[in-house]
């Protein structure tokens, strides 16, 4: 659905995303990155379950939050690309990260 | 003239628009003149509360008349679901005001004493519960928290879709909602009023100013003296979570959306809407001690807002003596309220009787000299 305009400078990036291993450009946030990939859709919503992608691109829409290195709800857009980030779909709102559960369990 | 109704209420807001839609309920053909988005607009900067416990320390009346919205509230909203409103999402499950610290505790029960001997609705069924007790309800809560009191009344709704329903049921009540009509001044015309506005010149039967703290200088134009005052309110939402947070609080509550809320901070800034980052911070710190699981939270959406505040905090509610058929109303609590004042209210003002009906209202009351 994308295509990339040439960026001469840019370095190959590589990541996960669902397991899977791709690759993006130095630069690019992990929303374009998923987009360039051709990844149809990051997250579903908390209220419907239906399907959203990375939107205004620019901080404001809050559609392309995701799960990055294990921690959800980042925005994407927001979030430069790095060489071994751990990204995963995000399915609806999160909980309380589990050891953080724990303690206000004691 | 751009035209004629039977009731002119001038403000949008929360409370202009219950007044309204209870009157084109009722069958009154009713003109809405409301500022525009530069005026102070607490109706879109609250906490959505319909809360009751601890409301009218001091004035049973208040106690009561906040009672008795709360228990119309289930009504109302179904009602405005009937003339094309939306969905409000009230939620009324009781809710809970958490101490941290024994004086905090002692505070709290003191007030259910207070209360326990007005007359009417008392204390209503508020009661205190332990700590032990609070992590029942709540196990996320910190080892600060001492115990809380609780009341089945309180409840919440989603303000901007109240405010949204309120506009949407009045105008298929065939309400008219005229925007950008900030109203430069009011007066009598005949039988009636006579406003002139930023939108043109508006004539009426009966005249309601519903204008938050404009009332201030409102007012006075249909004789009416009304002290209110800005009480500035800072509100922090964090980000969307699966529902942590089983009950409801006084200063946090989770929305149906999975945002958590913050706030009920009270500063006198006069009409300064600026945030305060210090504020925010003491929000936050306070936040933290009553849940310390939250601390890695993130906040992504904060504002502030200010309230319409009476001397004492209590409604203020009357009908003009030198100009009879214009009102003033202003509260503090206009979502808590709302219901009382859309099938209340409104049929009071147009069925006559109000300052009799409405006499613990009065700013009468800001006028009585000190007892010697
Ligand atoms: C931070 C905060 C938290 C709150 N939390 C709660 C809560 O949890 N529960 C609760 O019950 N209440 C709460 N409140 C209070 C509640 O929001 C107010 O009581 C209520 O919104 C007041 O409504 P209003 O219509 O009187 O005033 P406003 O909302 O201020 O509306 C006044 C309207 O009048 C219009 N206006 C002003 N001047 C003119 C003019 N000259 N001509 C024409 N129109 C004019 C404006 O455009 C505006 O729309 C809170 C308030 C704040 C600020
Ligand atoms: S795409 Fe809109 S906030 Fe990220």
């Amino acid at each position: 659905m994308f295509r990339r305009l040439p960026e001469p400078r840019a370095r190959a990036v590589h990541f996960t995303f669902e397991g899977e291993a791709l690759t993006a450009h130095s630069g690019d946030s992990v929303a374009a990155a998923l987009l360039g990939a051709g990844i149809g859709h990051s997250r579903t919503t908390p209220r419907s379950g239906t399907a959203r992608a990375p939107y205004c691109m620019m901080g404001v829409c809050f559609e392309c939050l995701i799960e990055i290195d294990g921690v959800a709800n980042r925005q994407g857009c927001l979030v430069e690309v790095r060489d071994g980030m751990t990204v995963r779909r995000q399915q609806g709102a999160p909980g309380l990260p589990e050891d953080l559960a724990d303690e206000g369990g004691k | 003239m751009a035209g004629s109704s039977d009731v002119i209420v001038v403000g949008g807001g929360l409370v202009g628009s219950a007044i309204a839609y209870g009157l084109a309920r009722e069958g009154a053909k009713v003109t809405i003149l409301d500022e525009g988005d530069v005026a102070f607009r607490a109706s879109r900067g609250n906490f959505g509360l319909v809360w009751v416990q601890g409301k009218g320390d001091g004035m049973p009346d208040y106690a009561s008349w906040t009672r008795r919205s709360k228990d119309l509230y289930q009504g109302f909203a179904d009602g405005m679901l009937e003339h094309n409103g939306r969905d409000i999402e009230l939620k009324q499950e009781g809710g809970l005001e958490l101490c941290l610290g024994e004086d905090a505790y002692r505070e709290n029960e003191d007030e259910i004493r207070r209360m326990h001997n007005q007359p009417g609705v008392g204390e209503n069924d508020r009661r205190m519960i332990d700590a032990e007790e609070v992590r029942k309800i709540m196990p996320l809560v910190g080892p600060e928290v001492t115990g809380a009191s609780f009341s089945p009344h309180d409840g919440h709704v989603n303000p901007l879709y109240l405010l949204h329903s309120l506009h949407a049921a009045a105008r298929q009540l065939g309400a008219r909602y005229v925007s950008g009509g900030k109203t430069l001044s009011i007066a009598r015309d005949g039988d009636g009023f006579r406003a002139e506005t930023e939108a043109g010149v508006f004539r009426s039967g009966k005249l309601v100013i519903a204008a938050g703290i404009a009332n201030k200088w409102l007012a006075p134009m249909v004789g009416l003296d009304i002290p209110v005052n800005p009480n500035r309110g800072h509100i922090l939402i964090t980000e969307r979570m699966q529902p942590v947070m089983p009950m409801l609080l006084v200063n946090a509550r989770q929305t149906a959306d999975g945002t958590i809320n913050f706030g009920n901070s009270h500063e006198d800034a006069g009409y300064d809407t600026s945030i305060s980052p210090a504020k925010l911070g003491e929000i936050a710190r306070n936040v933290v001690r009553y849940f310390p699981i939250l601390k890695n939270v993130r906040v992504v959406r904060t504002w502030s807002a200010l309230r319409v505040m009476a001397p004492d905090g209590f409604p203020i509610y009357r009908e003009s003596e030198t100009a009879p058929g214009a009102f003033s109303i202003s509260c503090h609590s206009g979502v808590t309220l709302a219901a009382a004042h859309a099938l209340d209210l409104a049929p009071t003002i147009l069925n006559g009787g109000f300052n009799d009906r409405f006499a613990a209202f009065s700013p009468e009351r800001f006028n009585v000299s000190p007892a010697a």
